[in-house]
């Protein structure tokens, strides 16, 4: 009996795999969402800068493939560095990625002052060689930095925050959703397999949890546990497991009066039995299929969220703080909204083509 | 059918009350109140304050209080506005809000409903492809990124709209706030109108209607979209009551002085007065444009009869 169930799930979900694998927007879509999985998992890992590290000489630079700084850049730095450290400027050159400067100072000149040169972003490892007591030259090499994706107000590499904020949000979005699932799996399972007075108890409580208005509700949140991590998941999912709640109770509803369960019933099988060894089963097609509807909606939620300023604190960012950053800085550094939306907006179309595809693929009515 | 929308109104009751109960002790037992500043307030003054807003009673005692001014149609003075009523403040944003949403809905209904059509109608073909894609488009772009790239594009690039602002109303003002309203919603009524109409085509008095001859326009026009819109119908009920109550990110961005914004800053200044206004009329608005849902329902679909 085991084994003849085993065997018979198996082939449901293998055909659904081969209808899902013949439809290319469906498939492309899963991969985009590997790929993207992977680079917010890894990528921070391997982007050239950290996401917190502060660059102060390259506050909002726009986004390049090249290497930064820019032949431009470099006068203007070594005469501010100068002046900082109350130098004369007499001249400068640049030999390939060394720049020798002359400088030259009324009183004598302190050795010290090659850390004003290191502590710049552009240069590195400055040696002062004193030709007498007022002149000098410093050599100093040009340190190279990558900023992909350009930087944000405070001259942080967008590149390594976009690939982080990602993983916050995609983590949100996967864990939430699965909290919001587990407790409407639940909750509606219960509700309609119970049936009658508690039924309608479990249901109308729903309804008034519905009827409170949704940013209300996770603005309370937010005030009684303060702004952190983990409470995003529970505030997402605490109001996102309705929907999930409803559709089950009204599957279950169906289930509930077909053969198998009433053969069941008559065997004597517990209440608890038939819950979980015939009505969740059963009930996972339509879950999965609204889950994957559900991620997007948690991410655009927690996005949301985090716009307002409810989200995640910096360092550490997420997909909607680095939009909202971006759109405070709209019309001057548009690279800081453009690559953050792009990503958030790839993955959620992905999702959603991806959840179109598993759909057609688990519902064996239009087949 | 008057009886039938007088009960359910009757039932709907218990539920604005559950509702209003709890949010009134959720934002209670919050931490903070609404007279917590940088600055401590002198004691006396203090407790002054809260004695003049009953703040000083039990908290059984407030609610009892609060309810019996909501049944009087007091919803009480603001806290952090005192020279403003609660109503006062509802009365001067809601139709700022009422407006922008009430063009959206009908924009959204009309315009994605049409889309909606067109793509059930050609299924596959390139109308509803594109369709599929705006609508796809439409609802996981988020309003925060199409609200400033809007702002970016019509107000600062081709300078034809105003960045924002609300001008009493002007038209001019009104068409950045009402197009990033609509988008998500005409990208959702899309979706389902044209999933509802292709299985409305499907059905079989459809076929028997093209099989008795009767024109394209007519089986579509007379016959289909009436079974069609029913789940556009129930979208719309609960996105009518949402949308014509505000959006914080719209009502932000554009500086538009609709109610949206209240529910965050009310809620985070514990503007307790402010906050329970808010939802209070949230809520009567889910609860009315349900009803007018189900009686909708009726009149579409003859097979639903009430009692």
């Amino acid at each position: 009996m085991h084994d003849h169930i085993s065997a018979h799930s198996q082939s449901l979900w293998s055909k659904a795999w081969t209808r899902l694998k013949r439809n290319r927007a469906a498939m492309a879509s899963l991969t985009y969402l590997v790929l993207m999985v992977l680079a917010c998992s890894f990528g921070p890992m391997l982007a050239p800068n950290s996401y917190s590290e502060l660059f102060q000489s390259y506050t909002r630079v726009p986004a390049s493939l090249s290497a930064y700084p820019r032949a431009e850049q470099i006068g203007p730095a070594i005469e501010a560095t100068a002046a900082r450290a109350r130098l004369d400027l007499t001249g400068w050159q640049l030999q390939g990625d060394t720049v020798v400067i002359e400088v030259s100072a009324r009183r004598a000149i302190d050795p010290r002052a090659v850390q004003y040169f290191d502590r710049s972003d552009l240069f590195a490892d400055t040696r002062l060689q004193a030709t007498d007591d007022t002149h000098a030259t410093l050599t100093a090499q040009i340190e190279r930095h990558w900023f992909f994706f350009g930087t944000d107000a405070t001259g942080r590499d967008l590149f390594a925050r976009t690939l982080i904020a990602g993983r916050v949000s995609l983590a949100i979005g996967v864990l939430a959703g699965l909290v919001a699932a587990v407790i409407g799996v639940f909750y509606g399972a219960i509700a309609g397999f119970a049936g009658g007075r508690t039924d309608q108890i479990m249901m109308r409580v729903v309804d008034v949890l519905y009827s409170l208005p949704f940013i209300f509700f996770v603005i309370m949140l937010v005030v009684f546990f303060g702004r952190n991590f983990l409470l995003m998941f529970v505030a997402v999912g605490a109001v996102l497991w309705l929907d999930m709640a409803r559709i089950v109770r009204g599957q279950t509803l169906s289930l509930r009066r077909q053969e198998f369960v009433e053969a069941a019933e008559a065997l004597g099988v517990s209440p608890f039995a038939i819950l979980t060894r015939h009505i969740i089963p059963n009930l996972l097609g339509p879950v999965i299929v609204f889950l994957t509807l559900l991620v997007p909606n948690v991410i655009i939620l927690e996005s949301f969220l985090s716009y307002l300023g409810f989200g995640v604190q910096e360092p550490m960012s997420s997909w909607g703080i680095l939009i909202a950053q971006g759109a405070r800085a709209m019309p001057s550094a548009n690279w800081m909204l453009a690559f953050p939306a792009l990503f958030l907006i790839s993955t959620l179309f992905a999702l959603n083509f991806l959840g179109d595809g598993l759909r057609d693929a688990l519902d064996p009515k239009d087949h | 059918m008057l009886r039938y929308s007088l009960r359910r109104l009757a039932t709907a009751l218990p539920t604005l009350l559950a509702v209003i109960t709890l949010s009134f002790f959720m934002m209670r037992i919050a931490p903070g109140g609404p007279f917590d500043q940088e600055r401590a307030l002198d004691p006396v003054i203090r407790a002054n304050m809260e004695a003049a807003y009953h703040l000083d009673l039990p908290l059984w005692h407030q609610y009892l209080i609060y309810l019996g001014n909501l049944l009087r149609g007091d919803l009480g003075p603001s806290f952090t506005m005192p020279e403003f009523t609660v109503a006062e403040l509802f009365a001067a944003g809601l139709p700022v809000s009422v407006q922008l949403g009430g063009w959206a809905l009908v924009l959204a209904l009309l315009i994605g409903g049409g889309l909606g059509i067109a793509a059930a109608l050609r299924q596959n073909g390139w109308i509803d492809v594109a369709v599929v894609a705006v609508a796809t488009a439409g609802s996981t772009i988020p309003t925060f990124v199409v609200a400033p790239v809007f702002q970016l594009v019509f107000g600062l690039s081709l300078m034809w709209l105003p960045v924002g602002g609300w001008q009493d109303g002007a038209a001019r003002n009104m068409v950045g706030p009402v197009v990033c309203l609509m988008l998500p919603q005409l990208a959702v009524v899309a979706r389902l109108m044209r999933g509802s109409m292709i299985e409305a085509l499907r059905a079989h008095h459809i076929r028997t209607a093209r099989a008795m001859g009767l024109s394209g326009w007519s089986v579509v026009g007379r016959h289909a979209l009436r079974s069609a819109m029913l789940p556009v119908v129930s979208y719309a009920g609960p996105a009518a009551a949402a949308l014509l109550t505000g959006s914080v990110v719209v009502e932000t961005i554009f500086s538009v002085p609709g109610v949206g914004r209240y529910f965050v800053d009310a809620a985070l200044n514990r503007d307790y007065t402010v906050v329970m206004g808010a939802v209070v009329v949230v809520a009567v608005f889910t609860i009315v444009f349900n009803l007018i849902v189900d009686l909708l329902y009726a009149i579409i679909d003859p097979r639903v009869r009430y009692a």
